[in-house]
Protein backbone atom coordinates (compact mmCIF):
# COMPACT_ATOMS: atom_id res chain seq x y z
CA UNK A 1 0.00 0.00 0.00
CA UNK A 2 1.30 3.06 -0.91
CA UNK A 3 0.27 6.87 0.77
CA UNK A 4 -0.06 9.93 -1.66
CA UNK A 5 -0.47 13.38 0.04
CA UNK A 6 -1.22 16.34 -2.43
CA UNK A 7 -1.01 20.14 -2.06
CA UNK A 8 -4.25 21.01 -4.37
CA UNK A 9 -7.24 18.84 -4.97
CA UNK A 10 -6.46 19.43 -8.44
CA UNK A 11 -3.39 17.36 -8.15
CA UNK A 12 -5.54 14.85 -6.11
CA UNK A 13 -7.83 14.44 -8.53
CA UNK A 14 -5.29 13.35 -11.47
CA UNK A 15 -3.97 11.18 -9.15
CA UNK A 16 -6.96 8.87 -8.51
CA UNK A 17 -7.82 5.51 -10.22
CA UNK A 18 -8.86 2.44 -10.14
CA UNK A 19 -6.66 1.14 -7.79
CA UNK A 20 -6.79 3.94 -5.38
CA UNK A 21 -9.17 5.51 -3.04
CA UNK A 22 -9.67 9.18 -1.14
CA UNK A 23 -9.17 9.43 1.96
CA UNK A 24 -10.93 12.18 4.09
CA UNK A 25 -11.50 11.66 7.99
CA UNK A 26 -10.96 8.58 7.70
CA UNK A 27 -13.13 7.08 10.10
CA UNK A 28 -14.23 4.45 7.36
CA UNK A 29 -11.02 4.08 5.22
CA UNK A 30 -8.41 3.56 8.04
CA UNK A 31 -10.96 1.01 9.01
CA UNK A 32 -9.73 -0.74 6.22
CA UNK A 33 -6.15 0.13 6.46
CA UNK A 34 -5.65 -0.93 9.85
CA UNK A 35 -7.33 -4.60 8.45
CA UNK A 36 -4.94 -4.71 5.46
CA UNK A 37 -7.86 -4.69 2.77
CA UNK A 38 -7.54 -1.13 1.45
CA UNK A 39 -6.89 -0.22 -2.57
CA UNK A 40 -3.43 -0.17 -3.10
CA UNK A 41 -3.18 3.71 -3.34
CA UNK A 42 -4.64 6.13 -0.86
CA UNK A 43 -4.86 9.42 -1.88
CA UNK A 44 -4.86 12.31 0.52
CA UNK A 45 -4.94 16.00 -0.13
CA UNK A 46 -4.19 19.07 2.29
CA UNK A 47 -5.82 21.68 0.01
CA UNK A 48 -7.28 24.27 2.65
CA UNK A 49 -10.63 24.34 0.17
CA UNK A 50 -11.70 21.28 1.43
CA UNK A 51 -11.85 22.70 5.26
CA UNK A 52 -13.94 25.61 4.02
CA UNK A 53 -17.26 27.01 4.67
CA UNK A 54 -19.34 29.78 2.85
CA UNK A 55 -22.49 30.72 4.27
CA UNK A 56 -24.68 33.52 2.27
CA UNK A 57 -28.10 34.76 3.22
CA UNK A 58 -29.90 31.92 0.62
CA UNK A 59 -27.22 29.32 0.47
CA UNK A 60 -24.14 27.69 1.79
CA UNK A 61 -21.16 25.37 0.20
CA UNK A 62 -19.13 23.37 2.23
CA UNK A 63 -15.49 22.20 1.29
CA UNK A 64 -15.85 18.51 1.04
CA UNK A 65 -13.06 18.34 3.63
CA UNK A 66 -15.59 19.68 6.38
CA UNK A 67 -16.08 18.31 10.13
CA UNK A 68 -19.22 17.27 11.73
CA UNK A 69 -17.28 19.52 14.56
CA UNK A 70 -17.05 22.42 11.98
CA UNK A 71 -20.41 22.54 11.58
CA UNK A 72 -21.62 22.25 14.76
CA UNK A 73 -18.98 25.46 15.90
CA UNK A 74 -20.26 27.43 12.88
CA UNK A 75 -23.40 29.87 14.29
CA UNK A 76 -24.68 30.26 10.34
CA UNK A 77 -25.31 26.48 10.13
CA UNK A 78 -27.47 26.20 13.22
CA UNK A 79 -29.99 24.51 11.51
CA UNK A 80 -27.80 21.62 10.48
CA UNK A 81 -26.43 21.25 14.14
CA UNK A 82 -29.13 18.31 14.80
CA UNK A 83 -27.51 16.50 11.75
CA UNK A 84 -24.52 16.95 12.45
CA UNK A 85 -24.84 15.89 16.45
CA UNK A 86 -26.01 12.89 15.19
CA UNK A 87 -23.56 11.08 13.79
CA UNK A 88 -20.64 9.53 15.80
CA UNK A 89 -19.55 10.01 19.26
CA UNK A 90 -17.37 13.19 19.67
CA UNK A 91 -14.10 11.80 18.26
CA UNK A 92 -16.01 10.75 15.44
CA UNK A 93 -17.87 14.30 14.54
CA UNK A 94 -13.69 15.66 15.13
CA UNK A 95 -12.95 13.56 12.25
CA UNK A 96 -15.94 12.44 9.88
CA UNK A 97 -16.37 14.85 7.15
CA UNK A 98 -19.13 15.90 4.96
CA UNK A 99 -17.78 13.88 1.67
CA UNK A 100 -17.08 11.13 3.52
CA UNK A 101 -20.80 10.93 4.64
CA UNK A 102 -21.91 11.05 1.17
CA UNK A 103 -19.91 7.49 0.21
CA UNK A 104 -20.29 5.92 3.36
CA UNK A 105 -22.57 2.60 3.59
CA UNK A 106 -25.45 2.29 5.66
CA UNK A 107 -25.99 2.15 8.40
CA UNK A 108 -23.89 5.47 7.70
CA UNK A 109 -24.48 8.55 5.79
CA UNK A 110 -26.86 10.21 8.08
CA UNK A 111 -25.29 13.53 7.02
CA UNK A 112 -26.29 12.97 3.18
CA UNK A 113 -29.63 12.25 3.70
CA UNK A 114 -29.85 16.21 5.24
CA UNK A 115 -27.96 17.59 1.85
CA UNK A 116 -30.27 15.55 -0.25
CA UNK A 117 -33.73 16.46 1.49
CA UNK A 118 -32.28 20.25 0.83
CA UNK A 119 -31.80 19.76 -2.92
CA UNK A 120 -27.55 20.13 -2.82
CA UNK A 121 -25.03 20.06 -5.78
CA UNK A 122 -22.04 18.52 -5.45
CA UNK A 123 -18.83 19.93 -7.14
CA UNK A 124 -16.28 17.65 -8.45
CA UNK A 125 -12.62 18.20 -8.30
CA UNK A 126 -10.98 19.12 -11.22
CA UNK A 127 -14.24 19.69 -13.17
CA UNK A 128 -16.39 22.46 -14.13
CA UNK A 129 -20.09 22.87 -12.58
CA UNK A 130 -21.99 20.81 -10.34
CA UNK A 131 -24.12 17.99 -10.13
CA UNK A 132 -26.85 17.22 -8.35
CA UNK A 133 -26.75 14.93 -5.37
CA UNK A 134 -29.57 12.62 -5.99
CA UNK A 135 -27.35 11.92 -9.48
CA UNK A 136 -24.22 11.31 -7.32
CA UNK A 137 -25.91 9.04 -4.68
CA UNK A 138 -27.65 7.32 -7.24
CA UNK A 139 -24.78 6.74 -8.75
CA UNK A 140 -22.93 5.32 -5.87
CA UNK A 141 -25.99 2.90 -5.14
CA UNK A 142 -25.09 1.38 -8.56
CA UNK A 143 -21.70 1.19 -8.38
CA UNK A 144 -20.89 1.28 -5.12
CA UNK A 145 -18.29 3.97 -5.00
CA UNK A 146 -16.69 6.69 -6.88
CA UNK A 147 -12.97 7.41 -8.50
CA UNK A 148 -14.12 10.99 -8.72
CA UNK A 149 -13.26 13.05 -5.92
CA UNK A 150 -15.47 16.09 -4.19
CA UNK A 151 -14.61 18.75 -3.77
CA UNK A 152 -17.50 20.66 -2.53
CA UNK A 153 -21.31 20.79 -1.12
CA UNK A 154 -23.40 23.37 -2.33
CA UNK A 155 -27.26 23.85 -0.91
CA UNK A 156 -30.00 26.40 -0.95
CA UNK A 157 -30.63 27.60 2.89
CA UNK A 158 -34.26 26.69 3.78
CA UNK A 159 -35.64 30.77 3.75
CA UNK A 160 -37.43 28.98 7.21
CA UNK A 161 -35.41 27.34 9.12
CA UNK A 162 -38.75 25.40 10.37
CA UNK A 163 -39.40 23.85 6.88
CA UNK A 164 -36.67 21.67 7.25
CA UNK A 165 -36.58 18.70 9.93
CA UNK A 166 -34.60 15.22 10.47
CA UNK A 167 -34.61 12.81 12.61
CA UNK A 168 -32.52 10.04 13.07
CA UNK A 169 -33.90 6.47 14.46
CA UNK A 170 -31.29 4.70 16.52
CA UNK A 171 -31.61 1.96 19.32
CA UNK A 172 -28.80 3.46 21.48
CA UNK A 173 -28.55 7.18 22.18
CA UNK A 174 -26.35 9.13 22.49
CA UNK A 175 -24.22 7.16 19.46
CA UNK A 176 -25.91 4.58 18.39
CA UNK A 177 -25.83 3.98 14.35
CA UNK A 178 -29.09 4.52 12.34
CA UNK A 179 -31.75 2.07 11.98
CA UNK A 180 -33.07 5.00 8.99
CA UNK A 181 -32.50 8.46 9.17
CA UNK A 182 -35.25 11.09 7.43
CA UNK A 183 -34.97 14.40 6.68
CA UNK A 184 -37.63 16.65 4.54
CA UNK A 185 -37.39 20.04 3.48
CA UNK A 186 -41.07 21.36 3.15
CA UNK A 187 -41.02 25.11 1.81
CA UNK A 188 -44.46 26.77 2.30
CA UNK A 189 -45.84 29.33 -0.07
CA UNK A 190 -49.50 30.92 1.25
CA UNK A 191 -49.12 28.13 3.64
CA UNK A 192 -49.27 25.37 1.13
CA UNK A 193 -46.23 23.18 0.45
CA UNK A 194 -43.93 23.97 -2.76
CA UNK A 195 -41.36 21.90 -3.89
CA UNK A 196 -41.24 19.25 -1.36
CA UNK A 197 -37.98 16.91 -0.83
CA UNK A 198 -38.12 14.18 1.65
CA UNK A 199 -35.11 11.55 1.87
CA UNK A 200 -34.49 8.40 3.88
CA UNK A 201 -31.13 7.07 4.60
CA UNK A 202 -30.27 3.69 5.79
CA UNK A 203 -33.83 2.48 3.17
CA UNK A 204 -31.55 1.77 -0.20
CA UNK A 205 -28.07 1.25 -1.38
CA UNK A 206 -27.84 4.69 -0.69
CA UNK A 207 -29.92 7.53 0.63
CA UNK A 208 -32.23 8.19 -1.30
CA UNK A 209 -36.05 10.50 -1.96
CA UNK A 210 -39.61 9.13 -1.55
CA UNK A 211 -41.16 10.71 -4.76
CA UNK A 212 -44.45 9.07 -3.03
CA UNK A 213 -44.36 10.74 -0.60
CA UNK A 214 -43.49 14.19 -1.99
CA UNK A 215 -46.46 13.66 -4.17
CA UNK A 216 -48.72 13.25 -1.34
CA UNK A 217 -47.20 16.44 0.07
CA UNK A 218 -47.14 19.06 -2.50
CA UNK A 219 -49.41 21.54 -2.97
CA UNK A 220 -51.28 20.79 0.79
CA UNK A 221 -51.14 21.94 4.12
CA UNK A 222 -48.60 20.32 6.34
CA UNK A 223 -51.84 19.10 8.53
CA UNK A 224 -53.15 16.07 10.16
CA UNK A 225 -54.60 14.49 6.83
CA UNK A 226 -51.84 15.12 4.65
CA UNK A 227 -49.38 13.47 7.25
CA UNK A 228 -51.87 10.77 7.72
CA UNK A 229 -51.98 10.07 3.44
CA UNK A 230 -48.00 10.50 3.65
CA UNK A 231 -47.01 8.17 6.66
CA UNK A 232 -49.53 5.39 4.93
CA UNK A 233 -46.56 5.91 1.47
CA UNK A 234 -43.72 5.84 3.36
CA UNK A 235 -42.43 2.55 2.55
CA UNK A 236 -43.45 3.15 -0.67
CA UNK A 237 -40.35 2.31 -3.59
CA UNK A 238 -37.89 2.10 -1.21
CA UNK A 239 -35.32 -0.99 -0.80
CA UNK A 240 -34.24 -1.32 2.59
CA UNK A 241 -31.37 -3.43 3.39
CA UNK A 242 -31.45 -6.48 6.43
CA UNK A 243 -28.75 -5.85 8.39
CA UNK A 244 -27.66 -6.77 12.04
CA UNK A 245 -29.74 -3.61 13.26
CA UNK A 246 -33.15 -4.30 11.24
CA UNK A 247 -34.61 -6.22 8.77
CA UNK A 248 -35.65 -4.96 5.56
CA UNK A 249 -39.53 -6.08 6.41
CA UNK A 250 -38.73 -4.01 9.89
CA UNK A 251 -37.29 -0.82 8.13
CA UNK A 252 -40.22 -1.01 5.65
CA UNK A 253 -43.36 -1.67 8.30
CA UNK A 254 -41.74 1.16 11.13
CA UNK A 255 -40.95 4.11 8.10
CA UNK A 256 -44.69 5.33 8.53
CA UNK A 257 -44.17 5.82 11.86
CA UNK A 258 -41.29 7.55 12.16
CA UNK A 259 -41.90 9.70 8.64
CA UNK A 260 -45.47 10.75 11.05
CA UNK A 261 -43.42 11.81 14.09
CA UNK A 262 -40.82 13.68 11.67
CA UNK A 263 -44.24 15.54 9.93
CA UNK A 264 -45.80 15.91 13.53
CA UNK A 265 -42.79 17.85 14.61
CA UNK A 266 -42.02 20.03 11.94
CA UNK A 267 -46.19 20.87 12.05
CA UNK A 268 -45.62 22.09 15.43
CA UNK A 269 -42.86 24.06 14.32
CA UNK B 1 7.31 -0.30 3.37
CA UNK B 2 8.46 3.61 3.02
CA UNK B 3 9.20 5.09 6.59
CA UNK B 4 8.51 8.85 7.06
CA UNK B 5 9.80 10.87 9.88
CA UNK B 6 7.25 12.45 11.95
CA UNK B 7 7.88 15.65 13.83
CA UNK B 8 5.42 16.49 16.98
CA UNK B 9 4.63 17.46 20.09
CA UNK B 10 3.14 14.65 22.95
CA UNK B 11 2.90 15.97 26.46
CA UNK B 12 4.50 19.31 25.61
CA UNK B 13 8.01 17.69 24.58
CA UNK B 14 9.02 17.75 21.52
CA UNK B 15 9.11 14.22 19.76
CA UNK B 16 10.49 12.72 16.08
CA UNK B 17 10.35 9.10 14.88
CA UNK B 18 9.76 7.64 11.74
CA UNK B 19 6.52 5.99 10.76
CA UNK B 20 5.96 3.26 8.32
CA UNK B 21 3.53 4.26 5.55
CA UNK B 22 -0.46 3.57 6.92
CA UNK B 23 0.78 3.18 10.46
CA UNK B 24 -1.94 4.04 12.57
CA UNK B 25 -1.68 6.79 15.10
CA UNK B 26 -2.10 4.52 17.86
CA UNK B 27 0.58 1.88 16.91
CA UNK B 28 3.22 5.11 16.46
CA UNK B 29 2.79 5.84 19.84
CA UNK B 30 2.96 2.22 21.32
CA UNK B 31 5.53 1.13 19.47
CA UNK B 32 7.52 3.85 17.99
CA UNK B 33 7.27 6.62 20.90
CA UNK B 34 6.59 3.79 23.47
CA UNK B 35 3.46 5.74 25.54
CA UNK B 36 1.89 3.16 26.35
CA UNK B 37 -1.35 5.34 27.74
CA UNK B 38 -3.49 5.48 24.54
CA UNK B 39 -5.01 1.18 24.14
CA UNK B 40 -6.01 -0.66 21.87
CA UNK B 41 -9.28 -1.97 22.05
CA UNK B 42 -11.26 -2.52 18.39
CA UNK B 43 -9.15 -1.06 15.79
CA UNK B 44 -12.69 0.53 14.05
CA UNK B 45 -13.35 3.47 16.06
CA UNK B 46 -16.27 2.08 18.52
CA UNK B 47 -14.66 1.67 21.66
CA UNK B 48 -12.76 4.99 22.08
CA UNK B 49 -9.83 3.59 24.49
CA UNK B 50 -7.49 5.12 21.78
CA UNK B 51 -8.65 8.72 22.28
CA UNK B 52 -6.04 11.33 22.37
CA UNK B 53 -6.52 15.26 21.74
CA UNK B 54 -4.53 16.50 18.68
CA UNK B 55 -4.87 20.54 18.99
CA UNK B 56 -7.18 20.61 21.39
CA UNK B 57 -10.03 17.92 20.04
CA UNK B 58 -10.22 14.14 20.79
CA UNK B 59 -9.41 12.28 18.09
CA UNK B 60 -9.48 8.06 17.82
CA UNK B 61 -5.62 7.06 17.53
CA UNK B 62 -6.50 3.94 15.67
CA UNK B 63 -8.40 5.46 12.47
CA UNK B 64 -5.64 8.40 12.14
CA UNK B 65 -2.16 7.89 10.05
CA UNK B 66 0.34 8.55 12.15
CA UNK B 67 1.66 11.73 9.79
CA UNK B 68 -1.17 13.29 10.16
CA UNK B 69 0.04 14.51 13.64
CA UNK B 70 3.35 16.05 11.76
CA UNK B 71 3.35 19.40 13.52
CA UNK B 72 0.76 19.24 15.79
CA UNK B 73 0.47 18.96 19.58
CA UNK B 74 -0.73 15.56 20.77
CA UNK B 75 -1.49 14.56 24.59
CA UNK B 76 -2.32 11.72 25.91
CA UNK B 77 -2.98 10.26 29.30
CA UNK B 78 0.42 9.72 30.34
CA UNK B 79 0.67 13.28 30.09
CA UNK B 80 -1.78 14.25 32.80
CA UNK B 81 0.03 13.52 35.90
CA UNK B 82 2.44 16.59 36.46
CA UNK B 83 3.96 15.88 39.33
CA UNK B 84 1.10 14.86 41.13
CA UNK B 85 -2.08 13.45 39.84
CA UNK B 86 -4.46 15.65 37.88
CA UNK B 87 -7.64 16.34 39.80
CA UNK B 88 -9.54 13.98 37.05
CA UNK B 89 -7.50 11.18 37.75
CA UNK B 90 -8.00 12.01 41.55
CA UNK B 91 -11.61 12.17 41.45
CA UNK B 92 -11.55 8.86 38.98
CA UNK B 93 -10.14 6.99 41.99
CA UNK B 94 -12.29 8.51 44.90
CA UNK B 95 -15.65 7.71 42.70
CA UNK B 96 -14.50 4.08 42.03
CA UNK B 97 -14.24 5.26 38.09
CA UNK B 98 -11.89 2.87 36.89
CA UNK B 99 -12.62 -0.84 37.47
CA UNK B 100 -10.30 -3.11 34.85
CA UNK B 101 -9.10 0.50 34.14
CA UNK B 102 -8.99 -0.10 30.00
CA UNK B 103 -11.16 2.44 28.93
CA UNK B 104 -9.53 4.99 31.69
CA UNK B 105 -7.45 6.95 29.57
CA UNK B 106 -9.44 7.39 26.67
CA UNK B 107 -12.33 8.83 29.28
CA UNK B 108 -9.62 10.90 30.73
CA UNK B 109 -9.25 12.54 27.62
CA UNK B 110 -12.68 13.05 26.78
CA UNK B 111 -13.19 14.48 29.95
CA UNK B 112 -10.24 16.71 30.02
CA UNK B 113 -11.66 18.52 26.57
CA UNK B 114 -15.37 18.76 27.84
CA UNK B 115 -13.56 20.07 31.44
CA UNK B 116 -11.00 22.68 29.24
CA UNK B 117 -14.10 24.16 27.08
CA UNK B 118 -16.75 24.14 29.67
CA UNK B 119 -15.90 24.69 33.36
CA UNK B 120 -19.40 23.64 34.66
CA UNK B 121 -21.18 20.55 32.49
CA UNK B 122 -24.30 19.43 33.05
CA UNK B 123 -24.94 15.66 33.45
CA UNK B 124 -26.16 15.22 30.55
CA UNK B 125 -23.05 17.63 28.84
CA UNK B 126 -21.02 14.64 30.33
CA UNK B 127 -22.81 11.87 29.05
CA UNK B 128 -22.71 12.88 25.46
CA UNK B 129 -18.72 14.12 25.91
CA UNK B 130 -18.22 10.19 26.64
CA UNK B 131 -20.12 8.61 24.35
CA UNK B 132 -17.73 8.02 21.88
CA UNK B 133 -15.95 6.53 24.80
CA UNK B 134 -17.13 2.79 26.05
CA UNK B 135 -16.74 1.43 29.23
CA UNK B 136 -17.60 -2.28 30.31
CA UNK B 137 -17.20 -2.10 33.90
CA UNK B 138 -18.56 0.60 35.79
CA UNK B 139 -22.22 1.52 34.35
CA UNK B 140 -21.05 4.47 33.37
CA UNK B 141 -22.09 6.27 36.59
CA UNK B 142 -19.10 6.49 39.01
CA UNK B 143 -17.39 7.97 36.00
CA UNK B 144 -20.06 10.51 35.36
CA UNK B 145 -19.98 11.72 38.79
CA UNK B 146 -16.56 11.22 38.85
CA UNK B 147 -16.17 14.58 36.04
CA UNK B 148 -19.20 16.76 37.59
CA UNK B 149 -17.11 16.00 41.01
CA UNK B 150 -14.08 17.45 39.61
CA UNK B 151 -16.10 20.42 37.94
CA UNK B 152 -17.38 21.52 41.25
CA UNK B 153 -14.15 20.97 43.20
CA UNK B 154 -12.33 23.41 40.54
CA UNK B 155 -15.52 25.77 40.79
CA UNK B 156 -15.24 25.98 44.39
CA UNK B 157 -11.15 26.11 44.33
C1 LIG C 1 -17.63 4.68 15.77
C2 LIG C 1 -18.21 5.24 14.52
C3 LIG C 1 -19.50 5.75 14.53
C4 LIG C 1 -20.05 6.29 13.38
N1 LIG C 1 -21.32 6.79 13.44
C5 LIG C 1 -21.86 7.33 12.35
C6 LIG C 1 -23.18 7.88 12.38
O1 LIG C 1 -23.84 7.86 13.42
N2 LIG C 1 -23.69 8.40 11.26
C7 LIG C 1 -22.99 8.44 10.09
O2 LIG C 1 -23.50 8.95 9.11
N3 LIG C 1 -21.75 7.93 10.02
C8 LIG C 1 -21.17 7.38 11.11
N4 LIG C 1 -19.93 6.85 11.03
C9 LIG C 1 -19.28 6.71 9.73
C10 LIG C 1 -18.34 7.84 9.31
O3 LIG C 1 -17.60 8.31 10.40
C11 LIG C 1 -19.05 9.03 8.69
O4 LIG C 1 -19.96 8.59 7.73
C12 LIG C 1 -18.09 10.04 8.10
O5 LIG C 1 -18.80 11.19 7.67
C13 LIG C 1 -17.21 9.52 7.00
O6 LIG C 1 -16.31 10.54 6.66
P1 LIG C 1 -14.71 10.38 6.65
O7 LIG C 1 -14.16 11.69 6.23
O8 LIG C 1 -14.21 9.81 7.88
O9 LIG C 1 -14.58 9.31 5.47
P2 LIG C 1 -13.35 8.48 4.94
O10 LIG C 1 -13.16 7.27 5.79
O11 LIG C 1 -12.17 9.35 4.71
O12 LIG C 1 -13.95 8.06 3.53
C14 LIG C 1 -15.15 7.29 3.45
C15 LIG C 1 -15.49 7.06 1.98
O13 LIG C 1 -15.80 8.29 1.32
C16 LIG C 1 -14.92 8.52 0.24
N5 LIG C 1 -14.63 9.95 0.24
C17 LIG C 1 -14.28 10.71 1.32
N6 LIG C 1 -14.15 12.00 0.96
C18 LIG C 1 -14.42 12.05 -0.36
C19 LIG C 1 -14.43 13.11 -1.32
N7 LIG C 1 -14.16 14.37 -0.98
N8 LIG C 1 -14.72 12.79 -2.60
C20 LIG C 1 -15.01 11.52 -2.97
N9 LIG C 1 -15.01 10.48 -2.10
C21 LIG C 1 -14.72 10.75 -0.83
C22 LIG C 1 -13.72 7.66 0.51
O14 LIG C 1 -13.02 7.35 -0.66
C23 LIG C 1 -14.34 6.46 1.17
O15 LIG C 1 -14.88 5.61 0.22
C24 LIG C 1 -19.32 6.30 12.18
C25 LIG C 1 -18.01 5.82 12.16
C26 LIG C 1 -17.45 5.29 13.31
C27 LIG C 1 -16.05 4.79 13.27
S1 LIG D 1 -9.19 1.15 19.46
FE1 LIG D 1 -9.66 3.04 18.56
S2 LIG D 1 -11.75 3.21 18.94
FE2 LIG D 1 -11.35 1.21 19.67
S1 LIG E 1 -13.17 0.21 33.82
FE1 LIG E 1 -13.10 -1.63 32.67
S2 LIG E 1 -13.79 -0.91 30.74
FE2 LIG E 1 -14.10 0.81 31.95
Amino acid sequence: MRVESYGTLAEAARAMGPDAVFMAGGTLVMRDVNAGTAASRIVRSADPALREIRASGDGFSLGAGVTMAQILAHRDLAFLAPVARAVGGPQVRNMATIGGNIFAHHPYGDFAVALLALGSRVVQAGQGGARSLDDVLRERGRSGGSSAIIAAIEAPRPRDPRAFGFLKVSRIKPKGVSVMSLAAHLPLEGGRIRGARVAFGAMGPAPLRSAAVERVLEGQRLDATTIARAAQLAGDGLDPPTDALASAWYRREVAGAHLKRLLEKMERG
Amino acid sequence: MAKKPVTFTLNGSDRAAFAEEGLNLLEFLRRGIGDLSPKYGCGQGACGACTVIIDGETHLACLTMADAVHGRKVETASGLANGKVHPLQEAFMEYFAAQCGYCTPGMLMSAKVLLDRNPSPTRADVIEAISGNLCRCTGYEPIIDAILATANMRARA
